[in-house]
């Protein structure tokens, strides 16, 4: 019996599994639904592309419909019938205009993620304005002022895991700083068959559900026949008093998403043509839900030349990470006539996205193997670098240059952390009490990789910081939560027990974060730039969605230039119910 | 009393239902019911059938508990057991818990108040440990202990073990002072699904002092061990 229950193991992971993994070969949309397909081969390249529409004045409409990413129909939420949306393309210094009809049951939303514009154009429900009831049409207008890649996204409910969002491009009113031939919107997202209020369900009644790379007995042997007893004993003893797992990557994983790359699954894949020679810009968004992507071309090298839609000093990688709602633009010269893999791993490396570059559609390249899952350790806890040489294992030889400097940097910000009353408590299971900054340690899984892989000190702004006051005061913010049982907060404070954080407007404030729990925070700011302290004060690049690391510190600054109430929220979308604020700046 | 009862469950309903930005609760209020044993046990004397099942209604931090356990043998139920809780959350990972346990079988029937601690102990020990005292000064006291061990993702063995003690002698429903029973188990469970879990197992049943005592007058056994196969749900 129990010899038949360990093959039966095997087979049971490994066959659904592949199929969720990949996905359907025609995924989503396009298959045999009905529907007019999202492609528009208008656009430079063949296969499916979604659909771009261009000019000053916009109709969108949000629906519900049948798609079908892995076998099962499923119900998504869809803006003018595709996944992702339609790329919208806006030309800086013009003003747009968008209807936006909510043909759901009920009320919906569409936040332009990183656009500067007026508090009621931001499309927060609760802050911005009421939301758009069902059968009625919001028309949104607002001033073009920046270019670049963003993208939009619902901020209505769990309605973005289920579809709703789409690419932004806008095109530089004065020459472009980045030379290309053409460009390709890339949106990487999770698609779930399930429900995603069950998915919030289940993370809240066993947090780990998702996660199938749980340490096993297995592993214990092989650490016994590696390290003996005692060290096998004594590494996880920390973990075992914590009660933690080293091995949690992310909340909700392959198990049950497909991960998608323009809509397309990985099995299908996503395509964009070029000839030889050709500057190709890519422009990639991260329009997950959940999912941290670890992105690379192999054998071609990227030139990353915008960060969160800014330019930056072009900066030459193998990989990066994109964390949920950030977007990077990438330059890269195909030399060869032959296909690539444009490959994204999710983090915790239990599935990927996949396209194509090719000078011809009859051409694939290979994918290339998962690396191996990352294993947290004592810097994700927040213990410092310095007890990490402990473990060779866990920091895997980590960047861990004296961070003295960086200290200093900060003017003092980081010496003694204090942890507020608020807290401790039974929603709150870890405070870091030795966070460093991480800002040239590209993340948990990319350290010393063999490959070139882009980190937060590499993001250098292509212009001067427009803003070189020192900021008048610090915002302390430590990311906490309670992992087991899925509560999220900031400073121990869920947002519905919250005050809203005061701005005085025309101030520059420094936000600084500890992350007190052992998960990547995306944390975005509505309404105003992030500028990151990455050491550089000339050249501080301009964000709107930064990572804060497991256990780690980091700060940016932000000039209080735009009055009214503004969201403030970790941007993953189960972490983001707790892990938020409103801003006020007044 | 039933209506301050239901004002009160009211009143624990509506604790928590702010509207949030989007339309979104950050705590919306859940129901878990986990059965875990609904099992076949080869015992002395003929095969008898146990549950152990829990649940709860509430939020992140407060909760209604619902806890049952029992044995039917032959057709005739045996052993049941009913709590009715209030839990509270208290550390990051323990939960206290206050209320009423009602014995159904053996009769006469014995009610308690309860006032116990479940949680997770440092090494990941499932802990739930509870005081009760009952009508007539009676006390009792219980602790269960489990662990999971992963051999591999999906097929995981659980030591767990048990033991009841008691205040003083209550002969007609068995009970002897002191250290009454112990029961040990280990199942190796599959998880088809998180949710469903299909099982074997082996359980050591032991009685002690006066418990035992009673067991024998009546011919029960007082040692055994027992083959068990079940299953694991929950939702």
């Amino acid at each position: 019996m129990t010899t038949k229950i360990f093959s039966a193991d095997g087979q049971a992971l490994s066959l659904p599994r592949r199929r969720f993994v990949q996905g359907l070969a025609a995924g989503g949309l396009l298959t045999g639904l009905g529907i007019s397909p999202l492609s528009s081969r208008a656009e430079s390249g063949v296969g499916p592309q979604p659909q771009v529409l261009r000019g000053r004045s916009f109709d969108l409409t949000i629906g519900s419909q049948q798609v079908n990413f892995t076998g099962h129909p499923r119900p998504a939420t869809t803006i003018n019938g595709s996944i992702p949306g339609p790329i919208l393309r806006w030309r800086e210094g013009e003003r747009v205009s968008l209807r936006v009809t909510n043909n759901l049951a009920h009320d919906s939303s569409i936040h332009w993620h990183g656009m500067i514009l007026p508090t009621h154009m931001d499309g927060v429900p609760g802050i911005s304005f009421d939301g758009i009831r069902p059968g009625e049409t919001f028309t949104y207008e607002f001033d073009v002022n920046q270019n670049g890649t963003y993208w939009y996204h619902s901020h209505s409910g769990f309605q973005e895991q289920t579809g709703m969002y789409g690419a932004i491009i806008i095109d530089p009113k004065q020459s472009d700083p980045v030379s290309y031939d053409r460009d390709y919107v890339v949106v990487l997202s999770d698609w779930s068959d399930e429900d995603p209020s069950r998915i919030y369900a289940k993370l809240k009644k066993m947090s780990d559900y998702y996660n199938f790379n749980e340490r096993t007995g297995m592993d214990l042997l092989r650490d016994i026949r590696d390290k003996g007893v005692s060290r096998t004993f004594s590494e996880r003893k920390m973990w075992n008093t914590m009660r933690m797992s080293d091995r949690d990557l992310s909340d909700v994983t392959g198990y049950t998403y497909t991960y998608l790359m323009n809509g397309q699954t990985p099995a299908g894949g996503w395509a964009g043509l070029f000839k030889r020679g050709e500057k190709i810009r890519l422009r990639f968004v991260n329009g997950s839900a959940m999912t941290f992507f670890d992105v690379r071309i192999p054998e071609l090298k990227m030139t990353v030349v915008a960060a969160d839609g800014q330019n930056i000093e072009p900066v030459t990688v193998d990989e990066f990470r994109i964390g949920v709602a950030e977007t990077y633009d990438v330059v890269v010269e195909p030399k060869d006539d032959r296909a690539y893999t444009i490959f994204a791993q999710t983090i915790d490396r239990t599935g990927h996205a996949r396209g194509t570059l090719t000078p011809d559609m009859s051409l694939t390249a290979p994918v290339p193997e998962y690396d191996p899952a990352p294993i947290l350790g004592h810097g994700e806890m927040g213990m410092g670098m310095g007890m990490a040489g402990m473990d060779h294992g866990m920091h895997s030889g980590g960047k861990s240059k004296p961070m003295a400097m960086d200290h200093s940097m900060h003017g003092g910000s980081g010496s003694g952390i204090v942890h507020v009353a608020t807290e401790y408590g039974p929603h709150v299971d870890m405070r870091a009490e030795n966070p460093q900054l991480h800002l040239d340690d590209p993340g948990i899984g990319l350290r010393n990789n063999g490959r070139r892989v882009l980190s937060y000190a590499d993001l250098r702004n292509l212009y001067p910081t427009p803003d070189v006051r020192e900021p008048g005061r610090e915002i302390k913010l430590h990311l906490t939560g309670n992992m087991s049982r899925y509560m999220w907060s900031i400073n121990g404070v869920k947002f519905a027990d919250a005050d809203p954080i005061q701005l005085k407007f025309g101030e520059r404030v420094r936000f600084s974060f500890v992350n007190d729990t052992m998960m990547n925070h995306p944390m975005h700011l509505h309404g105003m730039w992030s500028d990151l302290e990455t050491g550089d004060n000339k050249r501080i690049p301009r964000k709107h969605v930064v990572i804060v690391q497991p256990g780690s510190k980091i700060s940016y600054l932000v000039t209080a230039d735009a009055k009214g109430g503004w969201a403030f929220h970790c941007h993953l979308l189960y972490h983001m119910l707790g892990m938020f604020r409103k801003v006020v700046v007044s | 009393m039933k209506k301050r009862a239901l004002f009160a469950l009211g009143g624990f309903i509506a604790s928590t239902t702010a509207a949030l930005a989007g339309g979104m609760i950050d705590d919306p209020l859940l129901s878990f019911v986990k059965v875990d044993q609904f099992e076949l046990r080869d015992a002395e004397g003929g095969n008898s059938f146990v549950w152990d099942a829990q649940g709860w209604v509430g939020y992140d931090l407060k909760k209604l508990w619902i806890k049952t356990e029992g044995e039917r043998v032959g057709g005739e139920t045996e052993e049941a057991e009913v709590q009715f809780l209030y839990s509270r959350s208290f550390a990051r990972y323990w939960d206290v818990q206050a209320g009423w346990r009602r014995d159904i079988r053996p009769e006469p029937n014995r009610d308690w108040a309860v006032l116990g601690v479940q949680g997770l102990a440092p090494y990941f020990f499932e802990v739930d440990a509870a005081l009760f005292v009952g009508t007539d000064g009676r006390t009792a006291a219980r602790l269960e202990a489990e662990y999971e061990f992963l051999i591999t993702q999906r097929l995981i063995l659980t030591p767990d073990i048990e033991f009841n003690l008691y205040g003083k002698d209550d002969p007609l429903t068995g009970v002897g002072s002191g250290l009454s029973d112990m029961e040990l188990g280990l199942r190796l469970r599959y998880e088809i699904r998180r949710e469903f879990a299909p099982y074997v197992g082996v359980n050591w049943i032991r009685k002690f002092g006066g418990t035992a005592d009673f067991a024998r007058v009546v011919g029960a056994s007082t040692n055994d061990v027992q083959w068990v196969a079940g299953l694991r749900a929950w939702f």
